[in-house]
């Protein structure tokens, strides 16, 4: 039904505003086209009917993330833009470092065509549901999510460690 | 939910590239950084795919401890960089070559 093709738009915008971060010149414009990205992401979560994660993609890293990304730049105040153009030796054996990884990653995926369960599971809605997850989160998991605290509290003592004027 | 696994493998695989990509052709700390959040970000969409074609409930979990620890990775790595910059006044990972050799 139209499922595919709304996976195609996702995967088409996903894919061309990737490339608007990789080649846009300034770091804000950067941020701008990667808080599209991780919108097409969520949107692709929510077309799995993994509704939590979705939900948090926005939530954590569209909003919280790319606003701290944001906040840096402002902050740092960045003038000189650097120049478009010039193609060294460098850059083209980066982008056929980069062609070289996308051909491993095809091969396999292609590879293991036929192996992959071909439907998603019949309780996969009710999986993806807040309820599902956070049953999981405090039960099994429940240690994990406080060592996850920890390395929260951690590296928020660190990043006002490192920021702060006279560290260093 | 009529689209095959191996198209979200694919869509993620390309989008691993454009962060390799971005990583290796960038000279810039917060694009590189941002380059190695949108690998992150690959990575859990084929979490999350795998997670609802298996009906395994951990893929999703891990996923929202790769969200925990990208979070935290974003705060430390912008404190470096805003120190780095205080002191050196670049962000240009060309010019920032103290550990280089």
């Amino acid at each position: 039904m139209a499922e595919p093709a709304l996976f195609f738009l996702i995967a088409v915008i996903a894919i061309a505003s990737a490339i608007g971060m990789l080649i846009a010149r300034s770091p804000v414009t950067s941020v701008l086209w990667l808080v599209l990205n991780f919108f097409c992401i969520a949107s692709a979560y929510i077309l799995l009917q993994a509704e939590f994660i979705g939900v948090i993609q926005v939530l954590v890293y569209a909003g919280a993330i790319m606003v701290l990304f944001l906040f840096v730049i402002m902050l740092l105040n960045l003038d000189e833009l650097p120049k478009a153009g010039e193609i060294n030796w460098k850059k083209v054996v980066a982008f056929g470092l980069g062609l070289v990884v996308l051909s491993q990653l095809i091969y396999v995926v292609v590879l293991a065509v036929g192996g992959l369960p071909e439907a998603p599971g019949i309780d996969a809605g009710e999986m993806g549901s807040a309820r599902a997850i956070g049953l999981e989160l405090f039960t099994r998991y429940a240690f994990h999510v406080e060592i996850i605290a920890v390395l929260l509290l951690g590296a928020t003592i660190g990043a006002v460690l490192l920021a702060k004027k006279r560290f260093v | 939910m009529e689209v095959p696994l191996n198209w979200y493998l694919a869509l993620s695989a390309v989008l691993f590239t454009i962060g390799v990509l971005g990583v290796l052709l960038r000279r810039n700390v917060i694009v590189i950084f941002m380059s190695v959040e949108l690998m992150l970000n690959a990575v859990n969409l084929t979490l999350v795919a795998f997670s609802q074609f298996l009906s395994e409930l951990s893929g999703q979990i891990l996923v929202f401890f790769v969200i925990s620890v990208a979070a935290a990775e974003a705060a430390v790595g912008l404190a470096i960089v805003i120190a780095l910059f205080r002191r050196r006044v670049t962000i240009n990972v060309d010019e920032l070559n103290l550990l280089k050799w």
